[in-house]
């Protein structure tokens, strides 16, 4: 009887195809990000804010995953950028080669962002990377803020929390504080980002928050 | 391979179930490209590291791998799961130090900016064989 040194990553399959499409956004100058929350917190809601922000001639599309249904995609092809739903037939979260696959009808020097709107989900997401430059989590202010304690590994992975809903704080027995400080208990430095879909409130912040993120990431 | 199974009820648990079961199928893809590097041997146990901010259901784990190997000739192969606890190093004094319940700031200095240096590992670390 013998031991064997393996030493390989469970997911070196979805890494692999991650990498490839990390260098394709890299050559085609695409800044890509990949939202994760649980369902209902806002995903979509906050990606129609921020479509209808941008300007007509921004090359920006969307892929928006779903374990079923098109509505998803159906509100955000509104704005005139290009959107795909991808849907997964039940699986629970997005891997590297459905990405991959929905990009291969799109012609990528044509883009310079990539938005990924991932399943509603805050367990299976977390270990399948896209190729992303970040991960981004929402909480909304409906759920629990000890939320990121115990799903702690998406509040680990992820750059940014957008707090979402904060609009309804003062009719929900929610602690805006302690979710803060629970974030940052898991990622000791967390950005945090609070927003209001419906009155709009920080969205001003979030955008600019982007595009500091993608000057950042191609030093532009 | 890939398997993905996606049929119930019970949203939640079956989520968690799923993810544990892609996770455990790609094991296996790990296991029988392996195996066939050593034609004849037989595959005792699989050796894992799993840290603790993996998002990685050990139960459900096992779970699904047995669903998956159930009657095929991976029946009976056992997982042994080595958990890795979350260790931090503080970015101001360099301290290296254990962070269990989310106790991430320095113990030494005091200060809140340590990055994580071990505990979201997902690794097969080792295949025990019996070579002919």
């Amino acid at each position: 009887m013998s031991q064997i040194a393996v030493e390989k990553k469970v997911l070196n399959e979805n890494q692999i195809v991650a990498e490839k499409l990390r260098e394709l956004f890299r050559q085609n100058g695409i800044f890509c990000f990949n939202l994760i929350s649980s369902p209902g917190s806002g995903k979509t809601a906050l990606l129609e804010r921020t479509l209808e922000r941008l300007p007509q001639d921004s090359r920006v599309a969307v892929l928006t995953g779903d374990l079923q249904t098109e509505n998803d995609a159906i509100r955000l092809s509104r704005f005139g950028f290009p959107v795909k739903q991808i849907i997964t037939g039940g699986t629970c979260h997005l891997d590297a080669r459905m990405v991959e696959k929905h990009l291969a009808q799109w012609k990528l020097e044509d883009l310079n962002t990539l938005i990924i709107e991932n399943v509603g989900n805050l367990v299976c997401p977390t270990g399948y990377d896209l190729g992303e430059a970040f991960k981004i989590v929402m909480l909304s202010v409906t759920e629990g803020e000890d939320k990121p304690l115990k799903y702690p590994s998406i509040f680990f992975k992820s750059e940014l929390m957008i707090l979402n809903k904060i609009d309804l704080l003062p009719y929900v027995p929610f602690d805006a504080a302690k979710a803060k400080e629970n974030a940052r208990k898991v990622h000791p430095g967390m950005e945090i980002l609070e927003v209001s879909c419906t009155t709009e409130q920080g969205l001003d912040e979030w955008m600019r928050w982007l595009e500091q993120k993608r000057s950042s990431v191609f030093g532009r | 391979m890939t398997i993905t199974i996606c049929h119930g009820t019970d949203f939640y648990n079956e989520f968690k179930y799923m993810h544990e079961l892609s996770i455990a199928s790609s094991i296996l893809d790990v296991v029988a490209k392996e195996a066939k590097t050593r034609p004849g041997a037989h595959i005792l146990k699989v050796g894992l590291r799993i840290g603790e901010l993996a998002g990685v259901d050990r139960d459900a784990l096992s779970f699904g791998w047995e669903v998956l190997t159930k009657d095929t000739e991976w029946d009976g192969l056992r997982l042994e799961i080595e958990d890795v606890p979350r260790r931090q190093r503080c970015s101001v004094c360099a301290h290296e130090f254990a962070a269990p319940d989310f106790m991430t700031q320095c113990p030494k200095c005091s200060d809140p900016l340590s990055v994580t240096i071990a505990g979201d590992e997902l690794d097969i670390a080792y295949l025990e064989v019996e070579e002919p």
